[in-house]
């Protein structure tokens, strides 16, 4: 269970984040909305551990246990994952060399076993297979030359390879034809249920019409002011956020 | 020079109480005619090599140092060199591995070298541990079947003098440079490798593999042959860190490649770099030198060089036969306090002939580094083409890389094509790898290699695994 109660983030000189709980548990699907410039990418990069972001006041916990003071990597140990806005080039090396590394990487800081080549060529494949990816994907360089959906759908491939615990994934629906929405939609519910959280930061209903949330919420100014069930986002959409208690 | 000369050489090297030194395994310091003579005499070589050093060593006086190199360094006193130290000599060698560098032994670890080979890296006497002499002679022998000829180069002349007299020098030639001129006065060993037409050496060949002679280090001279249509791949030094007395090291390498040979020439290069402070490092200054001299011959220089307090090398080729390929691939690290000054030289002669270069330099800590690149397309040089692609990667902000490329054409049908560029591993990229479950260094070290990417797939597997694994090393500590 995520548990985030009154964090406050300052980035530079501005407070972004002022005083934001939100509780998600295992097993569901929470979508958080809100205006540009609202704070969702700051929420979701602070609990990824990113630079930059200074964390005033407030916990963040999973599973009872403080996120917060733990490196990016200890954070991706404990199932953290974060599909990025912007997901970020590594020329020179494979998708599935890197792949394999993260993996790995993750199983051996949870004392678990290696997966060797074979095994993990045979997940890979499966996982592409599944979001419909060419397998030329497999030896391109991470993310060069993408377009801005291919590198939406790298992020969904990464993630049902990591199928981690807890998943926030921003704005993965941007830029996404509607093929690429149907496929990637798939890839997210594939982690519905059972044991994973998932976190969806979007601007669009068209996104919740294929993963249907338990939960929404919308950021502004640096708090979740409102939050309710699926038709909250319609209400979003159809009279926009001033509507819904929430000043752009 | 006379025989009469020589023998006159001899004798007065004997007068002055040389027999004595010559019977002890090193030679005292200090550089003569009458060392050379005597080092000469002690290799059992025959007269015409022996005035082809007086030569070179009549030369070298007559030249100063380059100084227009980037690098600086404390002046060198070759009167305070010792010349001549037996291969096998063990007396300068640690006798255990208890007697090595702590921190030595702890990269060989990192690196996961068997411990028998660490000794023998480490220069610990390894004959009881490590039986480099079957090795060898297994080697020998199934490359004597294909026709190869594999040998130390002091085998080579006694074994072999028609061939060595036939190509030594005659692709850097005793006047080329100071090192060079230097070299030729005073080598000590090295490598000979000849493959007869049409043969493709069934092996990778490598020094390696001859790990008795490595204390013939610091005026090493390697001359590889191939004939019409015959090919090999050649590696050398090994991939970890060399325990190494010689502050200088002047080596000459020469390649030749007859009609439609191929040679492929891997570096992976680690001398002890020095301490954070750049002490105790080596000063590496290498002619390497390939001609394609049939038509059709290929010549490709690969490397990797994390290694030496100042490394000062330009592999080049001369492409001289008509539609002749060469090649130079590299990876430069410098870090701490190290200084490197490299490149290439491609001298295009015949027609159609081709080139490529592709150098990655990476710098972290306070390290500099040049990159130093000639392109040189003669009148006759119909329709050359050259590649340059030359990239630098910093990690920090107090390290520096500087791009030189030099470009003469002669022939308007020429095409020269060069690109550059400089780029940092990016915080984001560091945080993308980190959130995926990557610690901070393994992170560094994926882009670093991803980088390096276009040089580690031209080297033999193995040799790129561990290429990578030695970058990790080299660049420990620099992150952050
Ligand atoms: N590194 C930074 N430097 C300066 N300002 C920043 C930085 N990162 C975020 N901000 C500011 O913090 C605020 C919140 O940004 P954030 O990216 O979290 O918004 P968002 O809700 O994700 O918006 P969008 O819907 O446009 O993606 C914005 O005003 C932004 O300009
Ligand atoms: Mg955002």
């Amino acid at each position: 269970m995520l548990e985030i109660h009154d964090l406050r983030v300052r980035v530079g000189d501005v407070e972004v984040l002022k005083g934001l709980d939100l509780v998600v548990r295992r097993g569901e699907v929470h979508a958080i909305m809100g205006p540009n410039g609202a704070g969702k990418s700051t929420l979701a990069k602070v609990l990824a551990g990113a630079d930059g972001y200074e964390v005033t006041g407030g916990t963040a916990t999973w599973d009872g246990e403080d996120l917060l003071g733990l490196e990016p990597e200890e954070r991706a140990a404990k199932g953290v994952f974060l599909g990025f806005q912007y997901p970020v080039e590594i020329p020179g090396v494979s998708n599935a060399y890197f792949l394999r590394t993260a993996l790995n990487a993750i199983r051996k800081a949870r004392g678990e076993e290696e997966l060797g080549a074979p095994a993990f060529l045979k997940l890979l494949k499966e996982a592409m297979a599944f979001l419909e990816m060419d397998d030329s994907f497999r030896n391109r360089f991470v993310n060069v030359g993408f377009s801005g959906g291919e590198k939406k759908r790298n992020e969904i491939l990464q993630l049902l390879v990591l199928r981690p615990a807890l998943a926030l994934l921003d704005e993965t629906d941007s830029g996404l034809d509607v093929d690429a929405l149907r496929v990637v939609s798939r890839g997210v519910n594939s982690l519905r249920g059972g044991e994973h959280a998932v976190v969806l930061v979007t601007h669009y209903q068209r996104l919740l019409d294929h993963i249907v949330p338990d939960r929404v919420h919308v950021l502004a100014g640096g708090r979740i002011v409102r939050s309710g069930d699926k038709d909250l986002a319609l209400q979003v959409e159809a009279h926009g956020y001033a509507d819904v208690g929430a000043s752009a | 020079m006379s025989d009469q000369a020589i023998d006159e050489h001899l004798r007065k090297a004997y007068e002055h109480g040389w027999v004595t030194d010559i019977e002890s395994d090193t030679f005292p310091p200090g550089l003569n005619e009458e060392v050379i003579a005597a080092l000469s005499a002690r290799k059992g070589e025959p007269r015409w090599l022996l005035e082809w050093r007086l030569k070179a060593y009549r030369h070298w006086l007559t030249m100063t140092e380059p100084s227009w190199q980037k690098p600086h360094h404390e002046p060198i006193d070759y009167q305070s060199i010792s010349y001549f130290s037996a291969p096998k000599s063990k007396d300068d060698a640690p006798k255990s591995l208890d007697e090595v560098d702590p921190k030595l032994l702890e990269t060989y670890e990192k690196l996961g070298i068997p411990l028998a080979e660490r000794a023998a890296l480490a220069g610990v006497a390894v004959d009881a541990v490590f039986d480099s002499v079957s090795v060898a002679t297994t080697f020998r022998e199934e490359l004597g079947r294909a026709g190869v000829i594999f040998m130390s180069f002091s085998e080579a002349v006694k074994h072999h003098p028609e061939l060595v007299k036939r190509y030594l020098g005659s692709v850097v030639p005793i006047y080329d440079n100071y090192y060079a001129a230097l070299n030729s006065a005073v080598f000590s060993d090295g490598s000979f490798v000849f493959v007869p037409k049409g043969v493709r050496c069934p092996m990778e060949l490598s020094t390696y593999f001859r790990i008795n002679e490595m204390n013939t280090g610091q005026f090493e001279r390697t001359l590889i042959v191939v004939e019409d249509g015959a090919y090999v791949s050649y590696l050398e030094g090994c991939t970890a860190p060399q325990r190494d007395r010689n502050q200088l090291h002047a080596a000459v390498v020469e390649l030749v490649a007859e009609g439609n040979g191929e040679i492929k020439y891997s570096t992976v290069q680690n001398w002890f770099p020095g301490d954070e402070e750049g002490r105790g490092g080596i000063y590496n200054f290498v002619t390497k030198r390939g001609i394609c001299k049939g038509r059709g011959s290929r010549i490709s220089w690969t490397q990797v060089e994390t290694g030496s307090a100042i490394t000062w090398k330009y592999p080049s080729v001369i492409l001289k036969g008509d539609d002749t390929v060469g090649e130079f691939y590299s990876v430069a690290v410098t870090a701490n306090r190290q200084q490197a000054d490299t490149g290439t030289k491609m001298l295009h002669v015949g027609k159609n002939t081709r080139s490529v270069i592709v150098s990655k330099g990476i710098s972290a800590g306070r390290a500099d580094q040049s990159y130093r690149g000639l392109v040189r397309v003669n009148k006759g040089a119909d329709n050359a083409r050259n590649f340059t692609q030359c990239d630098s990667l910093l990690l920090g902000d107090r390290c520096g890389a500087h791009t030189f490329p030099y470009i003469e054409v002669k022939n308007p049908t020429a095409t020269v094509e060069h690109e550059a560029t400089t780029s940092k591993v990016s915080d984001e990229q560091v945080f993308y790898l980190r959130q995926r479950g990557l610690s901070e260094e393994d992170a560094v070290n994926l882009v670093v290699n991803g980088f390096c990417k276009d040089v580690f797939k031209q080297l033999p597997m193995e040799f790129a695994v561990e290429a990578q694994k030695l970058l990790a090393v080299s660049l420990e500590g620099s992150v952050g």
